[in-house]
């Protein structure tokens, strides 16, 4: 392989000059950093326009009886704006800044197979163009992002959009399995001398099981879609009842994709926040093992709750206690962590910078996400409020206050390392107090319009007492939330241009990403220091107090000896 | 006040799910208490400026403290698990095979079609019942899936085509009861309401003895012309003793009697009717009814024919 070098040279082919040169720097590229910050820049483009989706749908619900959206644009503008938060911003978001990060965090040169990895953000790109390119070919998808057979079948939606909504999503889902691959036999194979499993950081512990996680999810979804495919392009049956499929079949497999789908869009957030706690709490992670351990449990049991979903299809009680037990059993790992994350910043010295502020905002939020969704695994509950603004307000607390509030506290944690400049920490904290206010401002009082009776998914509602009051409200929210993310894009604009030279670790952190320039070469490491526990850094500047005893490095003492 | 919120149960059924709802709010809402409570206090307390310079104590863990927050939430869940296990069986109770439904509520886009199999009666979207007696309903989807769902008399259970499925019916106050299709069934998904009027039983005795009585026929006036231009326009609509449709569109027979139009959008006056028969997709964009380019003078016939009783 070394013989061989990694990219053709493309300046040789095809039109020449400097800026010629420097796109096929980008597109033709196969370093993890470069496919990482690729990955970042589409899923912020795609963060605004499924923002801005987002408030269209406001506006049109500012009151009752609004006419501002037709009911089909409006259809057409939720699924959308589902499609697009959860397949271009969230995970690919995610895995993203793990394709970043975890070959720096490991100690390697780059991931394991490279082209795959260019592969997979390039399948990304053309899903998410060929997802849009629905717009222009008779309208978008509108049957939800879960498009429910049969009303995505070919009787009900007879416009080409969900076929490019399939189209795209096989793409985007052939590429995660990809990703998946690449991640899973990179932490395993590539980890650097010293760095064995159990020193390897959260963030990448969190990214493997996730890996494992997508690998098994994904297959579900893509075969579903072929088989949708099958059904409106070439007159097949699997979700048609009428000639002998089944519409519940549909419901089956997306749950078996989506409802791990949804540990996807959490578990590396939870790696970020494993990360960012300890360093600006100036102390290790509490309980390392038990973090890493609620994790695998909780990969595992992502599989075996997905029905719930399902309470109000009729499948039995049986059935429904099933679903249901493994539903509030997952709730315990996931506490876990949070106990051990408020653990680990109990006798730190914490230091709130916007990252820190970020981190510590989500562990309430999510809290307040994940405990109601505790109250959907009490099945009756879920026979009420499924379907509800109180299922919205549920997982934009889960997506928003727990994964996007994870991702800001990463990313104003790494983006020192992936510019060499420090985001500015003025801005960033008014981007961090204005996004909180406007963000439980929007979402809180979901949950009261659910209880009152509101469904989802509707473009108009009638004039019940304080519906209206209740959805203007959410919509000044929504707003305001759209604002503070104009102060963001604002803070990086500026921090790129003139932000503080950030030096190889601005924050004093521990982890191997922080033993290189910033941004690291594009060989990663001229030398790594040695790895002999979790925090090679803090060995490394703190030889007086080391993480490591004698038996773990034999032949070694630290200097102080114990 | 209207109100259709769970938190307001008229039936036994309901109630059990709100005391259930409520003692899962009171059990998760001590959780976030703790937790948030922690984080502000730890916030508070270990904030850097009240330290002094260099790093603090360096602890990795504590084995005893990680099953004591494992075992804890453990036990409140199963608490909750159990109390689900009853809540479930209370509101959900138990359907014998074969037994014959009092009323079959179908979902079609965008109205609910109804038929009472033991009486013969046929109706939409208003689904009257008596009080007091639990009604064993049978729920289908005619083309796509819809869920039938009156917060305050219990749970919703999904509308889907080849899946018949059964729910327990039962209002303990006689009263008007709002509920809506709850799950996304496409263009028109918003105006998919129910109303449940709920009478006593002589109220209900009456009520199904009108609608089983067929309707006279207008012989003169505005309304026969309205008659003969139903008979002669229409594919999708039964009105019994005139013309016996597929049921494609709502059953209008004695459509007088009921409250609203367009499954909800409307309240049913003669002048919200000619505005509907003139363009009904203006009023509900995406229905499957066609625009019939009637005349003004047609509308006001079939608007005469339709909203009086002609006794």
């Amino acid at each position: 392989m070394s013989n061989f070098p990694l990219v053709p040279e493309l300046s040789k082919m095809g039109p020449s000059g400097e800026a010629w040169d420097r796109l096929f720097s980008w597109v033709a590229s196969v370093d993890h950093k470069q496919i990482g910050i690729m990955y970042l820049l589409l899923t912020l483009f795609y963060c605004v326009v499924g923002g801005f989706e987002a408030l269209l749908m406001r506006t049109q619900l500012a009151a009752p009886g609004l006419k501002f959206l037709a009911p089909e644009s409006y259809n057409q503008i939720f699924t959308m704006h589902g499609t697009t938060m959860i397949f271009l911003v969230v995970m690919p978001m995610l895995i993203g800044f793990s394709t970043y990060f975890v070959p720096l965090m490991i100690g390697a040169r780059d991931m394991i197979y490279p082209r795959l990895n260019a592969l997979s953000f390039w399948l990304l790109f053309f899903g998410g163009l060929f997802l849009y390119f629905s717009f222009f070919a008779g309208g978008a998808p509108a049957a939800g992002w879960f498009s429910y057979a049969p009303l995505s079948e070919q009787p009900y939606s007879s416009t080409p959009g969900l076929d490019y909504w399939a189209l795209g999503l096989l793409g985007i889902g052939v590429g995660t399995v990809a990703s998946a691959i690449n991640l899973i036999a990179t932490i395993l194979k590539l980890r650097a001398p010293g760095m064995s499993l159990k020193r390897v950081p959260l963030f990448v512990w969190m990214v493997l099981v996730n890996g494992f996680v997508m690998l098994f999810a994904m297959p579900a979804l893509n075969a579903a879609l072929v088989m949708l495919l099958v059904d409106r392009l070439l007159v097949g049956h699997f979700f048609v009842s009428a000639s002998g499929g089944s519409a519940i079949l549909w419901q089956h497999y997306f749950w078996a994709f989506g409802h791990p789908e949804v540990y996807i869009m959490i578990l590396p957030a939870w790696g970020m926040i494993s990360e960012v706690i300890p360093v600006f709490s100036r102390k290790p992670i509490f309980g390392y093992e038990f973090v890493a351990g609620s994790s695998v449990a909780i990969g595992v049991l992502s599989f075996a709750v997905y029905a719930h979903h399902m309470f109000t299809v009729g499948l039995g009680h049986p059935f429904d206690v099933a679903f249901s037990s493994a539903s509030m059993l997952i709730a315990v790992p996931t506490g876990i962590k949070i106990f051990n994350w408020i653990a680990t910043m109990w006798g730190g010295k914490i230091h709130f910078t916007t990252s820190m502020l970020f981190a510590v905002a989500f562990l309430v939020l999510f809290t307040l996400g994940g405990i109601s969704g505790v109250t959907f695994a009490a099945v009756p509950v879920d026979w009420q409020m499924t379907d509800t603004y109180y299922v919205v307000a549920h997982f934009h607390y889960v997506l928003f206050g727990g994964s996007l509030f994870a991702v800001f506290a990463g990313f104003y944690y790494w983006f020192p390392k992936m510019t060499g400049r420090l985001l500015d920490e003025f801005w960033g904290k008014v981007h961090f107090w204005v996004t909180l206010v406007a963000f439980n401002l929007t979402f809180f009082i979901q949950h009261i319009l659910g209880i009152v009776g509101m469904p989802r998914r509707v473009y108009t509602y009638p004039d019940l007492p304080y519906w209206g009051a209740m959805n203007m409200v959410s919509t000044v929210g929504a707003f305001l939330l759209g604002f503070s993310a104009l102060i963001f894009l604002f803070n990086i604009y500026m921090s790129v241009k003139r932000g503080k030279p950030a030096g190889p670790n601005p924050w004093n952190a521990w982890t191997l990403e922080w033993a290189t320039s910033s941004p690291p070469p594009e060989h990663n490491f001229d030398s790594l220091p040695p790895i002999r526990s979790r925090r090679p850094l803090w060995d490394l500047h703190h030889p007086e107090n080391p993480d490591w005893k004698p038996k773990d490095a034999p032949g070694e003492t630290p200097t102080h000896g114990k | 006040m209207q109100t259709t919120s769970p938190f307001n149960p008229f039936s036994p059924q309901a109630a059990v799910i709100s005391g259930l709802f409520t003692m899962a709010l009171i059990l998760m809402g001590i959780i976030l208490l703790i937790v948030a409570v922690l984080v502000v206090y730890v916030s508070y307390r270990f904030r850097a400026s009240r330290q002094q310079d260099g790093e603090p104590f360096q602890n990795h863990g504590n084995r005893r403290l990680e099953i004591m927050w494992t075992v804890a939430p453990g036990l409140l869940v199963l608490v909750l698990f159990l109390f689900t296990l009853r809540a479930m069986h209370l509101s959900d109770p138990y359907v014998p095979p074969k037994m014959q439904p009092d009323l079959v509520v179908i979902g079609h886009q965008w109205w609910w079609e109804l038929q009472y199999p033991k009486s013969g009666v046929l109706a939409a979207n208003e689904i009257h019942i008596p009080i007091g007696k639990a009604l064993l309903l049978r729920i289908v989807g005619a083309d796509v899936i819809h869920s039938f769902w009156v917060p305050q008399l219990g749970r919703k259970m999904d509308a889907i085509p080849g899946h018949p499925n059964h729910v327990w019916l039962r209002a303990d106050k006689p009263g008007k009861y709002l509920g809506t299709c709850s799950e996304y069934c496409g263009a028109q998904h918003a105006w998919m309401r129910i109303q449940i009027i709920a009478q006593t039983q002589a109220d209900f005795d009456r009520w199904q003895q009108a609608q089983l009585e067929i309707p006279p026929q207008p012989t003169t006036g505005l309304a026969a012309r309205g008659l003969q231009i139903f008979k002669d326009k229409t594919c999708c609509h039964t009105i019994e003793g005139v013309e016996k449709g597929p049921a494609i569109g709502p059953d209008l027979t004695h459509l007088f009697l009921r409250k609203t139009l367009g499954t909800g959008i409307l309240q049913n006056t003669p002048d919200n009717l000619a505005r509907w028969l003139k363009d009904p997709t203006g009023v509900k964009p995406g229905i499957h009814m066609p625009d019939m380019r009637l005349t003004d003078l047609d509308v006001a016939a079939l608007v005469a024919y339709l909203e009086t009783s002609h006794e």
